[in-house]
């Protein structure tokens, strides 16, 4: 446990590893317990690297091969750090057609980027989407939970620059 | 209606009747219907239903049904020959090969694959989405002396997932990702070496294709033989005498003692020699070890070492446990430390110039050769490891007709064994052949009977109890299988075991099912293997009891001094490392030869 401290303690602070076993310590033992478990953990974390899913695989009792295997099955979990904002760029067929693509390259290209990728000072996670519904605005980026419909590439640096 | 009521069932126009819960699989079986599958495996009781080759057809439904998990209703009518279901099932094997290599012709299960199988039944003529090129290094790991991974060829059947958790618990191997990315593979895909793997092999053994396989020596290996400055010598495990003449052809439970021999020779093997001489050694010290443990209070209960995918798992799982464990090398390295101290020396042989080969049904065995303090004689104890299926592929690529091959004798002096000896094959052997030593060396005779049936069989769990002169009643437990071995250990942890002797084998029905053995291994080649070595005990062999080996008596006499002796502790006992389950392990060392010089020299001193 010393040894799993220290290699916890380089990514997370005292405090994020005393809430990470309080939540182990309540799903311990529960038939059913492990993915709730990784979802709370993730809220307190942000994202579940290996120390982090040995430390449940550990503390549940669940070996890691499958800790893991539920992790990377799940969209919603992330083994990497997230940004404080998601961009979703919108690549369905009707904003494909009106310069989907284009903002996607555009958003690789200035932020050095590959989908699912997040810019080192951790401002934005880049990701893309099979149509959101809205294909009147195309082309669409979503920010959070915000919709931004009929964005040129020029137009998307000012709305990202609303995102710090 | 009753639950426990039969149920009519009509399957391509013949009918049957089944209990509930049966899947149209099975009841398909019943009337002899042959429906193609590629996942299931039945005695995993794994069907995951996710290969969709054996689609069929029922009555009133509107789609095709995977029929490993469909289970029958009562009057249910199902078709699987139609133009619908043979059309559908062309497609699934199609596309399953669009996504496999095409590489049939060099791969290892060329002429043993379940989907070359599965793509002729069912009629595959071509392949309309031929196989993207991918990177071929970036998905193959080579990294574990023993297993070789190619996540190319794998089709996702989840077979290796379900024998890693379900029969040894080791839980290396898990399906991760999804959708076109899914691969088996390692938690965060580690490469095997840095994992808990036990290097069992079972996973190969259920492998339907060649995305797991043995790690190839052979080449090695005909190396050595092809260098005059080299005397290599050969060892054989017992189950590979039960087991090799399936690679041929021959029926399994065939026992080809002789004519191994003689293939060995005609190789070009200087010396064939027998691990069962090993075996014999291994009860005289284990035997003696167990004894002394008994009056000197050692830990106990001790367990056997001769199963080195067992000795893996406690050091990963078990570690605490790690005392109990015999401290006897297994037969094998026994074998290795005694033809390069032993026999070098009365055949006037430099050790520096001996080659060590063994031919074993395991791909542990691979591992333990190269643990880096298996090196008694100051070289590797063991310097090759072949498996069952290795040694036939050299025999076929020398043009040996084995099957017509005349019986030959081993050499000496480290070819004589006795049955109990050859038994060590089969699960619950060890303790057999230990019972019956230790008993004759108690109470000065033999058992009444030397047949010790209740710890033979499949039972994953046995237990026995026997009266043995003074030391009163003595309880034994033998397991296959590390989720069965599981089941003791727990209680050994708990203080609730009152066994004196354990025997552990790795694999479910010993090393006649070990993973470097021929594959099909199914249940009932388990059995027949076993009872070849049986009558290699009872209807081949003079002796059945290991201190009636007259060999041994002489190593011991002239070499070894005492079972358990300085120089036997020296050679022929080893220890164990506490790995954990903490991942990754970036420190596992192989080969090297750990042991300080004056070792050597002070060997030399001794040898007389």
């Amino acid at each position: 446990m010393e040894n799993g401290n220290s290699e916890l303690l380089q990514e997370f602070t005292e405090e994020q590893v005393v809430k990470l076993d309080e939540i182990i310590a309540r799903f311990k033992g529960k038939p059913g317990g492990l993915i709730p478990c990784l979802e709370e953990a993730q809220v307190v974390l942000e994202y579940l690297p290996l120390p982090v899913q040995k430390r449940i695989s550990e503390g549940l009792n669940v070996p890691l091969s499958q800790v893991y295997g539920v992790v990377t099955f799940y969209s919603f979990f992330t083994m990497t750090p997230r940004g404080r904002h998601t961009v979703r760029v919108c690549l369905g067929t009707a904003c494909y057609c009106r310069g989907g693509k284009a903002l996607a390259e555009n958003m690789e290209r200035e932020f050095n980027l590959a989908e699912g990728e997040t810019t080192e000072d951790r401002r934005f996670t880049y990701e893309t989407v099979r149509c959101l519904g809205a294909c009147g605005l195309a082309p669409v980026i979503v920010v959070d939970e915000n919709v931004h419909g009929r964005i040129k590439a020029q137009k998307m640096k000012t709305v990202l620059d609303e995102y710090e | 209606m009753d639950s426990n009521e039969m149920l009519n069932v009509t399957i391509d126009n013949q009918s049957v009747q089944v209990e509930p819960g049966t899947t149209i699989l099975q009841a398909a079986k019943k009337l002899g219907i042959r429906i193609p599958t590629l996942c299931a495996y039945q005695e995993l009781d794994h069907f995951p239903g996710a290969c969709r080759v054996c689609v069929t057809e029922v009555d009133g439904m509107r789609s095709l049904v995977a029929s490993c998990v469909y289970p029958v209703a009562n009057n249910m009518v199902v078709r699987t020959n139609t133009e619908r279901v043979r059309t559908a099932r062309r497609m699934v094997v199609e596309l399953l090969l669009s996504n496999h290599p095409t590489e049939c012709n060099h791969c290892v299960r060329n002429g043993n694959c379940d989907l070359q199988k599965v793509a002729e039944i069912t009629g595959v003529r071509e392949v309309r989405f031929p196989y993207p090129e991918y990177q071929r290094e970036s998905m193959i790991d080579m990294s574990s002396p023993s297993i070789v991974r190619d996540s190319r060829k794998c089709i996702q059947c989840h077979r290796c997932v379900a024998v890693c958790d379900k029969v040894q618990t080791v839980n290396v191997l898990t399906p991760s990702w999804r959708g076109s990315e899914v691969k088996v593979a390692p938690a965060f895909n580690l490469p095997l070496l840095e994992t808990n793997c036990i290097a069992c092999g079972q996973c190969i053994m259920v492998c339907p294709v060649g995305a797991l396989y043995e790690k190839d020596d052979v080449d090695k290996v005909w190396k050595a033989l092809e260098d005059p400055t080299k005397h290599v010598v050969v060892q054989e495990a017992p189950a590979i005498r039960a087991a090799l003449g399936e690679e041929f052809g021959m029926p399994p439970g065939s026992l080809v003692t002789g004519k191994m021999i003689a293939a060995l020779r005609r190789l070009g093997f200087d010396k064939v020699f027998d691990t069962n001489f090993a075996a014999d050694l291994t009860i005289m010290e284990e035997g003696t070890e167990l004894l002394h443990r008994v009056k000197t209070g050692g830990a106990l209960p001790m367990i056997t070492s001769c199963s080195p995918g067992w000795i893996k798992f406690c050091e990963h799982f078990y570690p605490d446990l790690l005392d109990h464990i015999s401290t006897c090398k297994s037969p094998q390295q026994m074998f290795g430390a005694m033809a390069k101290t032993y026999y070098a020396r009365t055949a006037g042989v430099d050790p520096k110039d001996m080659v060590v080969v063994s031919i074993m049904p395991c791909t542990a065995k691979k591992f333990e050769a190269q643990r880096p303090e298996m090196c008694a004689s100051g070289y590797r104890d063991v310097d090759y490891v072949l498996t069952t299926r290795e040694l036939g592929r050299m025999i076929k690529e020398a043009g040996i007709d084995f099957v017509n091959l005349p019986d030959e004798t081993f050499d000496a002096p480290m070819g004589e064994y006795t049955g109990a000896a050859t038994i060590f094959g089969a699960t619950g052997g060890v303790m057999e052949a230990a019972l019956r030593t230790v008993y004759a060396v108690v109470t000065g005779e033999n058992l009444q009977s030397l047949d010790v049936t209740p710890v033979r069989g499949l039972d994953g769990v046995k237990e026995a109890a026997l009266e043995v002169g003074e030391l009163g009643k003595v309880k034994v437990a033998v397991a296959h299988g590390m989720a069965n071995a599981r089941k003791i250990l727990d209680r050994i942890r708990s203080g609730e075991a009152d066994w004196a002797f354990i025997e552990f084998m790795t694999c479910p029905g010993g090393c006649i099912a070990g993973g470097g053995e021929p594959i099909p291994t199914t249940n009932e080649i388990r059995t027949l293997r076993s009872q070849a070595l049986y009558e290699d005990d009872s209807e081949v062999q003079e002796h059945r009891q290991s201190h009636e080996n007259a060999s041994i008596r002489k190593a011991y006499e002239t070499f070894l001094g005492q079972p358990n002796g300085e120089l036997s502790h020296r050679l022929l006992h080893t220890h164990y490392t506490k790995r954990g389950t903490e991942l990754p392990h970036k420190d596992v060392k192989l080969g090297g030869t750990e042991m300080p010089e004056h070792h050597a020299e002070n060997l030399e001193q001794r040898v007389h």
